[in-house]
């Protein structure tokens, strides 16, 4: 007979890495599933590089947002080179600048490139000086030209405002608003939802039907409303706030569903019963057994509710009932192009939109991945 | 039994319809001051003189929507107006009836809209069936991708880039709904026929997004009841492989398909307002926007209520047809 001590591991042939598998935590397991899910990676990747990006938007951008070139009216995008028309490889990239003259009869610009005038592209060059987050001043830029030369990536608009830059500025308030909304509808949707499951029968009833009210209500014409009501002379910052609460106040019924529906589902639970036999008292209760249980869940709805944020901040500062000029969103980016005479003879403008749908995109790619790794246990086997 | 359920439904439909008439009214009401103050302050910065006339108009107005009247007053003069008369207010900035401008326009915006969703059923239905029963094949791939795709674009997005690549491949410009020459003509075969070469630019913008979400719903539902065991059954006794799949999983896959009017119908409202908007389309879209710009608050918040209403009604109707097709719903 066997004097030594049985090791489960051997008796039923599992080897060490199994063992890792079973002693993981929870959050262990998630983030194992999640990195399998390759997209869902490749959405965070893209989407912290946004997020680099708007925070240190001063720095990447090669103009100040509202900076105005008034000689580069709906001057198109600059085209990227290494090679001149001599057929010399320059390692330093450069553009092309422009000449224009103004068609008589429709009394618009057309620009020419001009071959003769080669910009080097530098790299941490300095520009127009910028106080980062209002605190730091610097004028150190992550690429520009030399004094006297010009940049523009995506092209200028109707204001001759480098589209690039504004692009970079925009995705601060764009992101953010859909962050801070998401962030508001979610804590409205916990608790309207908690506060649902929980306790049942009649608060229950009226939560629902309020919600089903909301939710069976055609959503954008309510956000025109109640955005068109927002009074012209508050400051942005007012503004936005206004919008972020309008926003959460309509968008919190989705997660307060499915929060309600998870509570619902787990409260009568074995380890919930035992914690009330116990003595807990409901606030320990919902701390301690129920919240843990749903965090996960909760992270993957509301990143799937980001995109929706997105797309009505996006949409109402198109029609122009959203945000408004001073603040630079997406969406008051491209409400340039509603103008058809616009669009047709400067479709860059449409460029903000792109950034739109990879962000869209990616956080619906990485809320898929969530959604699939918020419940490790589901398939332990694979 | 059937008839208790829907005479439930009912009930529960009209009082959504009040509480959505308060919210409109609320709306009615947001805005500081009542537009014929407004009104008034405008006329004698232009420098008119407020004649007797005028005057007695303003007065006639005021008396007759009760303004300054405490909230559920001038609530219920409202209501009142609408379900005895069919009197919506007065539309400051068209100088007419609301009544007069909504319906027409309304009618447009349920064309697009229905027309969208049958769009979406139709083109979802078959993509969503060959996702399901060739599942992690190539096309079912493709599908996946455009699926999110079309979920990633903002409709008025998807919108402008029609527009410009109209422009650019066609040189026409795809906006209104029927050429001009027939824009205050009445209904005739040839303005028909005009209308739905016009259509088809705001459905497909419309609904995609609908669709990629469709068949996405159409695929798990297939897919679920695929893997249940009566399938396996079915298939080990010798059935055909398309008698199989037609004849029970995809009737109850096909289900959802109804209910999905529930919230379709109140996400292809909002999209057309928008989707109107950017294609100048003799909708609701444009004018619910200048209504709000311009205070014109009768107008803006008559549509939201009739919008509200839309949706409820649509509701009603699918789940009656749900209870009629699918036996397993219990009326209670």
């Amino acid at each position: 007979m066997d004097q030594n001590p049985v090791q489960p591991a051997e008796v039923d042939g599992r080897a060490e890495e199994d063992e890792e598998f079973y002693m993981a935590s929870q959050w262990q397991l998630m983030w194992w599933k999640f990195k399998k899910h390759k997209i869902a990676v490749t959405a965070v990747l893209i989407l912290l590089l946004f997020f680099g990006v708007a925070i240190f938007a001063d720095f990447v951008a090669p103009y100040q947002p509202r900076s105005r070139h008034t000689g580069r009216v709906l001057a198109p995008p600059h085209s990227i080179n290494f090679l001149s028309e001599e057929g010399g490889f320059n390692l330093r990239p450069f553009v092309y600048g422009f000449d224009y003259s103004i068609d008589m009869q429709t009394g618009s610009r057309i620009y020419e490139v001009d071959q003769d005038n080669k910009i080097p592209i530098y790299f941490f060059v300095r520009g127009e000086e910028y106080e980062l987050w209002g605190v730091l001043s610097s004028d150190l830029h992550l690429f520009g030209t030399e004094e006297g030369g010009e940049i523009f990536l995506l092209g200028t608009d109707t204001m001759g405002r480098d589209l690039f830059s504004q692009i970079v500025f925009g995705a601060r308030i764009s992101l953010s608003i859909a962050l801070l909304g998401v962030v508001f509808s979610g804590l409205l949707g916990m608790i309207m939802g908690g506060i649902s499951g929980y306790f049942g029968g009649k608060i229950d009833n009226i939560i629902q039907r309020v919600s089903e009210i909301l939710r069976s209500f055609p959503t954008i014409p309510l956000w025109m409303a109640l955005s068109a009501a927002i009074p012209p002379q508050w400051t942005p910052v007012q503004e936005y706030l206004g919008i972020v609460l309008i926003l959460s106040l309509i968008g919190w019924t989705s997660l307060g569903r499915e929060v309600r529906g998870k509570i619902l589902s787990i409260k009568n639970e074995d380890f919930v019963t035992s914690a009330r036999l116990d003595g807990s008292s409901t606030p320990r209760i919902i701390r301690l057994h129920l919240l843990p249980s749903m965090v996960s869940h909760i992270i993957a709805s509301l990143t799937l509710a980001i995109p929706r944020m997105i797309i009505a901040e996006t949409s109402l500062s198109f029609i122009g009932v959203g945000l408004t000029r001073p603040a630079i969103s997406w969406g008051v980016l491209l409400e340039q192009s509603q103008q058809t005479r616009h669009l047709i003879s400067a479709p860059w403008l449409l460029t903000p939109g792109i950034f739109v749908v990879i962000v869209i995109l990616s956080f619906n790619f990485m809320g898929d991945g969530l959604r699939d790794a918020a419940d490790p246990y589901s398939s332990l086997t694979e | 039994m059937f008839f208790d359920y829907i005479v439930r439904r009912l009930l529960i439909g009209v009082f959504i319809i009040f509480i959505i008439s308060i919210i409109s009214f609320f709306i009615i009401q947001l805005p500081p001051g009542d537009y014929l103050t407004t009104y008034l302050a405008e006329l004698s910065a232009e420098g008119q003189r407020i004649t007797p006339a005028v005057e007695q108009r303003i007065d006639a107005l005021r008396e007759r929507y009760g303004l300054g009247d405490p909230f559920h007053v001038q609530y219920f003069s409202w209501i009142t107006g609408i379900i005895l008369r069919g009197d919506f207010g007065y539309s400051f900035q068209w100088n007419s009836p609301v009544s007069a401008i909504i319906w027409g326009r309304l009618g447009l915006t349920l064309t697009i809209s229905v027309s969208s969703l049958f769009f979406s059923w139709i083109v979802a239905f078959p993509i969503g069936f060959y996702s399901a029963v060739k599942q992690y094949s190539i096309p079912d791939y493709i599908f996946t991708f455009f699926g999110f795709l079309g979920l990633s674009i903002p409709n008025f997005l998807l919108a402008l880039v029609l527009l410009f690549l109209g422009y650019q491949q066609f040189g026409v410009v795809f906006s209104g709904l029927y050429s001009s020459e027939f824009a205050g003509e009445p209904w005739t075969r040839e303005k028909f026929v005009d209308f739905l070469r016009h259509l088809w630019v705001p459905v497909i913008v419309l609904g995609t997004a609908g669709t990629a979400a469709l068949i996405r719903v159409m695929r798990n539902n297939l897919l679920d009841e695929l893997q249940k065991p009566y399938v396996m059954t079915a298939r080990s006794k010798g059935l055909s492989e398309f008698r199989l799949l037609l004849k029970y999983p995809v009737r109850i896959a096909i289900n959802p398909f109804l209910s999905t009017v529930g919230w379709m119908l109140p996400f292809l409202l909002s999209g057309e307002i928008i989707v109107g908007t950017v294609l100048s389309l003799p909708t609701i879209g444009p004018v619910l926007l200048e209504s709000l710009l311009g205070q014109d608050m009768y107008l803006a918040g008559s549509f939201v209520f009739l919008l509200g209403v839309l949706t409820v009604v649509g509701t009603l109707i699918s789940d009656i047809l749900l209870a009629l097709v699918d036996p397993r719903i219990r009326y209670d």
